[in-house]
């Protein structure tokens, strides 16, 4: 039988501390102009955020290694549309006389 | 066979002994371990899909941004970062309720501590819900609904439509996805009253789970993309 991992009640607490304290972070961070830096700033504390309720509120932590990949892949598809389509985008009318 | 345990539980095909099956183990699973990785599983494969949807948001927002993020900036300004502030802040307590229940159910909590922090989960999903429509009146009220009554004093009109546009569908759909969450909710937490759930048997609340933290988890990217890319654009 698998054994179920029960995390300690505080680990919960600190995430949640973590989480509250990246979202006035990254308000605070807005505030100020940052030029590029600002975007990616926000992303970063965001993408933190989310590992942290990803890992410990949804117990990915001690997910099996199969859950991992399922997971994981998720995201990896997401980031091939992401960069699939923005190189597009952003290589249009580099080839004199093709479509902007 | 040696017969030199007569009291004790039989043993399997590998020597371990056997338990008797859990009365809710289905014949279909080996034990209840299994059962529940089945389920969990079969959650994150849903949740990829969901992943790969809202993506397709976040996609069209990337390009649109990109063509024009003056404007974008402009619109983003007259969102209210108080409310989104204070939203982001709501679900991130309701995650946490959401958790201490998961929490309840694993280690055979009172039904009454199980349904306590299921209800407090469900009642900051509403309150989430009341203050995105008061911020969706505002939205009516000053003419930023994209469609013939839209009206744009600033710079940038056209991109300013396009970001509402998306404001809408990207918020909108995580609104949805809020309101089924509490509906979710609110038949775990039935359950949860008929005693259910206790240390052998907590899928659906674990599952259920899963699907209200992923919820959060939207909001943790949609509150700084939205709400946040005009904060220095006056200042």
């Amino acid at each position: 039988m698998t054994e179920h991992h029960i995390a300690p009640r505080g680990m919960y607490y600190v995430v949640f501390l973590a989480l509250i304290i990246g979202t006035g972070l990254t308000v605070a961070a807005a505030e100020v102009d940052l030029g590029a830096l600002n975007n990616v700033l926000m992303l970063a504390i965001a993408c933190a955020k989310a590992l942290l309720v990803i890992l410990f509120f949804m117990h990915l932590r001690w997910g099996t290694r199969l859950t991992w990949v399922v997971v994981g892949s998720g995201f990896f598809w997401l980031l091939i549309m992401f960069s699939l389509t923005m190189s597009d985008y952003m290589s249009r009318g580099w080839v004199e006389g093709t479509l902007r | 066979m040696p017969d030199g345990h007569a009291h004790a539980a039989p043993l399997d095909a590998h020597g371990h002994p056997h338990e008797p099956a859990h009365p809710k183990l289905q014949h279909h699973f080996d034990d209840m371990g299994q059962r529940a990785e089945a389920s969990t599983l079969g959650m994150w494969v849903f949740l990829v899909t969901e992943i790969l949807f809202f993506g397709g948001l976040f996609m069209c927002y990337l390009v649109y941004r990109w063509k024009s993020p003056s404007g974008f900036q402009e619109a983003s300004f007259e969102l209210n970062r108080v409310w989104g502030a204070t939203n982001t802040a709501v679900l991130i307590i309701s995650s946490l309720t959401m958790a201490l229940a998961v929490r309840a159910a694993q280690t055979s909590a009172k039904r009454g501590t199980q349904v306590f922090f299921l209800g407090l989960t469900m009642f900051f999903g509403l309150v989430f819900l009341g203050i995105k429509a008061i911020e969706y009146t505002d939205k009516f009220v000053h003419h930023h609904v994209p469609g013939p009554h839209f009206h744009w004093d600033g710079q940038y009109p056209k991109p300013a439509e396009q970001f509402y546009s998306l404001y809408f569908a990207m918020t909108g759909l995580h609104a949805v996805h809020m309101i089924v969450g509490v509906g979710i909710m609110a038949v775990i937490t039935w359950m949860a009253w008929r005693e259910t759930f206790d240390e052998d048997y907590y899928t659906p609340v674990e599952v259920a789970g899963l699907y209200w933290h992923f919820v959060d988890i939207v909001w943790i990217f949609l509150f700084p993309l939205l709400y946040l890319i005009g904060g220095h654009f006056k200042g």
